[in-house]
């Protein structure tokens, strides 16, 4: 009795149990409202389960309820830190609908800003990605550069976060006069401070190690997993609309995609840093052979696309970016509105990639898939 | 009575109050150094340059509602800050800030010893206030911290004790005089010990890159989670406090305490005028400012590859340096 009394509580005294962890939803790494339940022997995560809709505004639904203009400005509220390539991906499937032409200005000016919106995304990545690792000054940096970027939208549509700039078959507003050489000039700027960044953590050895080797996937799981994006060219996978199925004016202009070769956080590291130059030498194009010409196609006053149903995606900062729309015919709204939002099928890595990392790790793998939990949550 | 009692206690007084101000102008400076390499203004609406709020922050932290979490334990929740700052505090007493039998409370001859053993009992705050908060952030932090302080601890001490060597005795106010009578600081004869005392030093003190227990993007605050109010100022003046001590054991181990530079060019003796004490505090600046810097600068490490560079690289060079030092010893 004694004997099986104590080897009981030597047996309770060694039992180890793994610690369930509840990360978020108010947490200061988890880019908004998601919650992360981790399971935890000592400081590695097991396991993870991913809880999300803590924003859920129903977009979708809502948007089956608005005219076709309107849903412009819902579209904005998904992915409120790149509400103009939301905002293209929708205008752009509509006019595939419609089949309206849209004037090749306006499809420059449209690049324009997909591009700049493109750097502030990633302004916004890569100081909140450093910060959770610890690197603070970054943030401020990328902001300030970000700021720039914000100014030359306001200039352009009056607004700093939810643009509503682009309407179904052009745009709202031609640019405002020296817009296009404040542009460049913020080109010229950015050029110089992506040093900075680099010069802070590139070859910081703090840097390297803490993201080399982190959430390695490999190419095959990457796509097996739909990830999109940096995330999935990080993995080596050669994919990016914008190339492969050109929107815009995406084909008159020459630019690279670049691509990792081992799939680590690293690896998307360094590609979104490329990713800016890239954006650079577009907008700088785009500047430079900047056409004459209308900024709106030949479109109805009111919208009524024919019956029918379309999918277009499109390249946004975080990743491809799909709108699936199906019209009546009859109605001013459309019959069934559905997003492919790039940051939800990047959450989907995440348990995949957190899998045997540490807690340390989970947060610079929440920050290298970048997401936004109102595209998440829509 | 008034030599052995009055004298000492108001130095105490003086130091302790001292002290706690430099600290809450400290929690400014970084503030302000912070802004700067960051570029942004830092505070700027209390005062002038905002430099009233050293003084407004600790009254804002006194007003607050102190909060003990239900399940908490509270003897231990309360006792926790209270023994992150004694030690913090109680190290000052063997730091001297001249030759000068007025600029320290007590020279004790094995000074060096005290430290060591007084700043290790921080770390029970620490653990105690993350084990006492009875939630799991702070645990993962306090487990952190305890493992940290262990394993950063051995590279100092080793590190301390090639100093000891080369001067030969543990009194603080006696290894000032050997770098005097050396007539060069002891961080030019020994350089490495240098370099592994201010890792070190930046790792016990848990700042940037080590901040792992308190890793605010990982453990929303780490150990100090669930404090709030006055307990959580406590910890705040530990923390800041224990960084003045490892700039001031730093200064006065590495570059002379209170000796001007160059101790044996008389050339330079024009430098005297200034008192000992100027020259102490303003080599602890310096430590700071390079604290502060780092912090602006660097990402954090991660949990093992701090235990890595803590076992597999700083203890070994830490005992190599201590080697080398022994041999040069006996030899020269």
């Amino acid at each position: 009795m004694t004997t099986e009394a104590s080897s009981r509580r030597i047996g309770q005294a060694f039992d180890t149990d793994e610690l369930v962890l509840n990360m978020g939803p108010q947490h200061p790494s988890t880019h908004g409202v998601l919650r992360v339940v981790l399971r935890l022997d000592g400081e590695r995560v097991v396991d993870c389960d991913c809880v999300i809709g803590y924003i859920h505004r129903g977009v979708e639904k809502l948007c089956e309820n608005r005219d076709w203009t309107q849903i412009i400005l819902l579209t904005d509220r998904m992915d409120y830190v790149a509400a103009a390539t939301s905002n293209l991906g929708y205008v752009e499937t509509v006019e595939k609908l419609m089949q309206i032409e849209v004037p090749r200005r306006a499809r420059y000016i449209r690049t324009i800003l997909a591009e700049l919106q493109r750097i502030a995304s990633h302004c916004l990545w890569l100081g909140t990605h450093a910060m959770d690792i610890g690197a603070m000054t970054v943030l401020l940096y990328s902001f300030r550069e970000r700021e720039h970027v914000l100014d030359l939208f306001e200039e352009f549509c009056g607004a700093r976060l939810t643009y509503n700039s682009m309407r179904v078959g052009g745009l709202p507003l031609d640019i405002p006069s020296g817009w296009d050489k404040r542009v460049s000039e913020f080109c010229d700027l950015m050029e110089t401070k992506l040093d900075e960044y680099e010069e802070l953590l590139t070859n910081n050895r703090i840097w390297v190690g803490r993201t080399r080797d982190v959430g390695v996937i490999s190419g095959e799981e990457a796509t097996a997993l739909g990830l999109c994006g940096p995330p999935l060219r990080g993995s080596g996978v050669l994919r990016d609309l914008r190339k492969d199925e050109p929107n815009a004016a995406y084909e008159e202009f020459d630019f690279d995609i670049p691509l990792g070769t081992r799939g680590d956080t690293y690896d998307r590291y360094l590609i979104r840093l490329e990713e800016f130059k890239q954006s650079i030498r577009i907008i700088r194009q785009a500047i430079a052979g900047l056409p004459e010409g209308p900024i709106m196609g030949k479109v109805p006053r009111l919208l009524k696309p024919p019956a029918g149903e379309t999918y277009h995606a499109i390249e946004s900062p975080k990743g491809e970016i799909g709108y699936f729309i199906a019209s009546d015919g009859r109605s001013t709204n459309p019959y069934r509105f559905r997003v492919r939002p790039p940051s939800f099928c990047n959450l989907q890595g995440l348990r995949r990639l957190v899998k045997g990392h540490l807690v340390a790790d989970v947060v610079a793998l929440i920050g290298t898939i970048d997401i936004v939990l109102g595209e998440v949550d829509r | 009575m008034v030599e052995t009692f009055l004298i000492p206690l108001l130095k105490i007084a003086v130091l302790i109050n001292a002290l706690l101000v430099s600290v809450t102008f400290l929690v400014l400076m970084e503030r302000k150094v912070m802004a700067w390499a960051q570029n942004r203004l830092g505070p700027m609406r209390v005062g002038p340059h905002g430099m009233l709020q050293a003084i407004v922050d600790p009254i804002k932290l006194i007003l607050k509602e102190d909060i003990t979490p239900a399940k908490a334990d509270k003897w231990v929740f309360t006792l926790a800050p209270i023994m992150s700052l004694a030690p913090a505090l109680a190290v000052f007493s063997v730091v001297p800030f001249g030759f000068d039998p007025l600029y320290y409370i007590a020279d004790i001859n094995v000074g060096l010893l005290f430290i060591i053993s007084v700043t290790s009992i921080g770390v029970y705050g620490i653990i105690l206030g993350g084990w006492a908060s009875n939630s799991k952030y702070p645990l993962l932090a306090s487990l952190r911290a305890s493992a940290q302080l262990i394993s950063y601890e051995i590279a100092v001490t080793m590190t301390l004790v090639s100093v000891i060597l080369t001067s030969g005795t543990l009194s603080m106010i006696g290894i000032v005089q050997a770098q005097q009578e050396a007539g060069i600081w002891f961080g030019f004869i020994q350089p490495v010990a240098f370099v592994l005392m201010f890792i070190g030093g930046l790792a016990e003190t848990n700042r940037v890159p080590f901040d792992l227990p308190e890793a605010e993007t990982e453990l929303t605050g780490g150990f100090h989670t669930e404090y709030s109010g006055m307990r959580f100022a406590l910890f705040f003046l530990a923390e800041y406090a224990n960084i003045i001590v490892i700039s001031a054991i730093t200064a006065i181990m590495f570059l002379g305490g209170w000796l001007r530079p160059f101790p044996s060019i008389e050339a330079l003796s024009f430098l005297d005028v200034i008192p000992p004490w100027i020259w102490l505090v303003s080599k602890i600046f310096v430590f700071l400012y390079v604290f502060i810097w780092i912090r602006a600068t660097l990402p954090r490490y991660r949990y093992d590859q701090l235990m890595n560079l803590g076992w597999k690289v700083l203890i070994p060079i830490a005992i190599a340096n201590l080697v080398v030092t022994g041999i040069v010893k006996v030899l020269v």
